[in-house]
């Protein structure tokens, strides 16, 4: 009886240890604790070019992460990318006139959508859409036209 | 001159005819494993109603072999610790240390190496104690004592495993986490925010995590279900016992590397 | 058919004075009850290897019946035939009115219930001591309380004089001991009939008579049928009420242990005498030894 006893505490200590070692990875590895799943609302926003940004990609204000891109797609009139983003719950007062831009996290880092307020009074709700917006660089034009300048500084 | 004809076919045909036969007889065998799959599937109500056996085997699946893999786990977490950094800092990027060292563990090294350990301590040992409890006709005689040895034997030890193999992947990869912390951070310096920080950002829960849980339970089914097979199939022999065990390490070992590519083409290969 | 003898039918004689059964044709059922387990015209093969043809078999209720027959004739595939461990290629297998080929897994499992099987091993469950073992049948099927179990256990064991025994593993046991504990185990749900399989095998002289013993004991002080599969000749026809004798997938002979010592058939003589050259040689067939000898290894 003893015996069977020890093996029922040893198999209850390693369920115990199998279950702290997934809650770990749910809250400390992976982002279960931030993302909340469904929670918070959407917004949409349009840009003429939406560089590489992916669903899941980071949507920060300031700096801080407030949300996630849900969803990158192409409008087929107007050609222009439509992102959904998610922001979380929490952040319920962004200004409707936000400028919305597409940035890069260093210059091979990936890239994210920053927000900038406005000053309107009335705050983004869900389904809204930002109007202003700001297309991501793509290094390459930019080499282009910064090739560009140069050479017709020279021809001057 | 016909005889030389004929004696020419035949040397033709055998290497075909062997073919066939070897390919009929995996087929055979195949067949076999899954009728033996539905029979211990097929004890799941009586395992209900006796969750003891469940517990015992559970011990000797899981219990058993939490020293292995988190000693395992670990080192391989150091590892990674150790040659991510050397990568990353030639980009500039050591502060992604800690999200490389969760994916690769998480969704990779945590379920199949796990599975490929738990094959070689528990899948062993179960195909070696089914294989002798044959030999010794003791499954015979369960049989005869009109006892599913299926049912009583192998259904507890499958549940177990599969029970075993989630939570010790998981332990696995924990475990490693936490040896890449302590070389990235603990050794090399890396800022230990940023290493727990772009991990949670860019490690996704049901991405992952959870795909790696269900990687790992699919493993816990196949090593299981090897190790079980090959026991209950054995040549109830000392040297058909040898043979089996060697042969269920080889197709867990095999068979888990195999359907790791096919999973993860499939969850990660969009 | 079978062989010369195959057909023929055991009457309800008892044992020793079965004289006229000898010549008597196949009288189908006429002893119906007496017959507990009764095998017609059974087939079996592994692969290309015939284990029986058309073999007829019939066990008395109530008598001790042995098959005998050289190693590897299928003696133990017949009781795993007649426990339904397998399913015969052809024929029909009744133990007690039950046509144990076509029964459904549970219905078996009911008349493996009213079955006891004493292994050549033993096949005690080697992680549970004695007395689990033999308390093992008691605690899966009947929902009888821990003191009766310990009761009957303990008059099982009593029964087979390993009462003192019970605490003990079964690595413990010597062959022989093993045997008796698991003999113990096969009556404890007082089964109707046992199947011994080579219960003499590898036995010491003490512990061989101690078996002997107790298989006709039990036999008669239980009311059992007992079904002895063996090929120590002495031992298992000392304790027969009726023998079979198997050869080459056939009954080559049959009768009450006084007809086949009677038997004149050369191959039944060398059998039972134990002879080493006869019907069946010494040799393993070869090239004559001189021929042999003078070839040359070609390299």
């Amino acid at each position: 009886m003893a015996k069977q006893h020890s093996i029922e505490v040893l198999v209850g200590a390693f369920m115990a240890a199998g279950f702290v070692a997934l809650f770990f990875l749910a809250m400390q590895v992976s982002n279960l604790s931030a993302s909340a799943a469904s929670d918070g609302y959407r917004v949409t926003a349009r840009f003429t070019n939406a560089g590489s940004i992916k669903a899941r990609a980071p949507v920060s204000m300031a700096g801080v992460r407030v949300g996630r891109v849900e969803q990158v797609r192409l409008d087929q009139k107007t050609y222009e990318a439509v992102v959904t983003m998610r922001i979380d719950k929490g952040v319920n007062n962004i200004p409707v006139d936000t400028f919305a831009n597409i940035f890069t996290a260093g210059l091979l880092g990936e890239q994210y959508v920053g927000l900038q307020p406005g000053g309107s009074q009335d705050s983004l709700r869900d389904g809204d859409e930002i109007t202003q917006t700001q297309s991501a660089l793509i290094l390459e034009q930019l080499i282009g036209q910064f090739l560009f300048k140069k050479a017709e500084e020279g021809g001057k | 001159m016909a005889n030389k004809a004929r004696a020419l076919m035949d040397g033709l045909l055998d290497p075909l005819a062997r073919l066939g036969h070897s390919g009929l007889k995996a087929l055979a065998g195949l067949g076999r494993a899954h009728l033996l799959l539905l029979g211990i599937l097929g004890g799941t109500g009586e395992l209900l109603r006796r969750p003891r056996l469940l517990l015992a085997q559970v011990f000797n699946v899981g219990v058993l072999s939490v020293l292995i893999v988190g000693v395992s786990g670990f080192f391989v977490g150091m590892v990674l610790g150790l040659q991510g950094y050397y990568v990353l800092s030639q980009f500039g990027a050591k502060e992604s240390l800690g999200v490389m060292v969760a994916a690769s563990l998480v969704r990779e090294l945590g379920p199949v190496v796990t599975a490929l350990l738990v094959a070689g301590r528990a899948g062993s040992a179960l195909t070696a104690e089914i294989g002798l409890m044959k030999a010794t006709e003791q499954l015979s005689g369960l049989e005869m004592m009109a006892v599913d040895p299926v049912r009583r034997i192998l259904t507890p030890r499958f549940f177990g495993g599969l029970i075993s193999m989630p939570l010790l992947a998981a332990l696995f990869s924990a475990v490693g986490v936490l040896g890449g912390y302590f070389v990235g951070v603990g050794l090399l310096g890396v800022d230990d925010g940023a290493f727990f920080g772009q991990m949670q950002a860019k490690i996704d829960f049901r991405e992952d995590v959870v795909n790696g849980v269900i990687k790992s339970l699919v493993f816990g089914v196949v090593v299981t279900w090897i190790a079980l097979f090959q026991g209950y199939d054995a040549t109830p022999t000392s040297e058909g016992v040898s043979r089996a065990t060697t042969r269920a390490v080889v197709h867990s070992a095999l068979a888990v590397l195999a359907i790791d590519f096919v999973l993860t083409a499939l969850m990660f290969g969009k | 058919m079978g062989g010369r003898q195959s057909t023929k039918f055991p009457d309800g004689a008892p044992a020793g004075g079965a004289g006229d059964a000898v010549s008597d044709p196949v009288t189908e059922s006429a002893t119906g009850s007496d017959c507990l387990v009764r095998i017609r015209g059974l087939s079996f093969s592994r692969g290309a290897q015939v284990i029986f043809d058309q073999v007829d078999l019939d066990i008395r209720r109530g008598a001790v019946t042995a098959v005998m027959g050289p190693s590897g004739t299928g003696k133990t595939t017949l009781l795993k035939l007649i426990s339904g461990q397998l399913r015969p290629d052809a024929g029909s297998i009744e133990v007690d009115g039950e046509p144990v080929e076509t029964l459904g897994r549970s219905a078996l499992y009911q008349l493996r219930r009213r079955m006891g099987m004493l292994f050549q091993s033993g096949a005690l469950l080697t992680d549970l001591n004695v007395f689990d073992n033999v308390a093992y049948p008691l605690r899966e099927h009947t929902k009888l309380n821990p003191a009766m179990v310990r009761k009957l256990v303990l008059l099982k064991l009593e029964a087979v004089g390993l009462r003192g025994a019970r605490d003990l593993m079964p690595s413990a046991l010597s062959g022989g001991m093993a045997r008796r504990v698991a003999l113990a185990r096969a009556i404890a749900l007082d089964p109707m009939m046992i199947l011994y399989d080579e219960p003499f095998t590898g036995q010491d002289p003490i512990s061989m008579g101690v078996l002997v013993t107790l298989i006709r004991q039990l036999n008669d002080a239980s009311g059992l049928t007992s079904i002895v599969v063996s090929h120590d000749v002495c031992e298992t026809a000392s304790i027969a009420d009726y023998i079979y004798v198997i050869s080459n997938g056939q009954v080559m002979a049959q009768g009450t242990p006084a007809e086949i010592a009677a038997e004149r058939s050369a191959w039944v003589r060398q059998f039972m005498d134990g002879l080493p050259d006869g019907p069946v040689h010494f040799q393993y067939p070869a090239p004559s030894l001189a021929d042999d000898l003078l070839v040359r290894k070609v390299a």
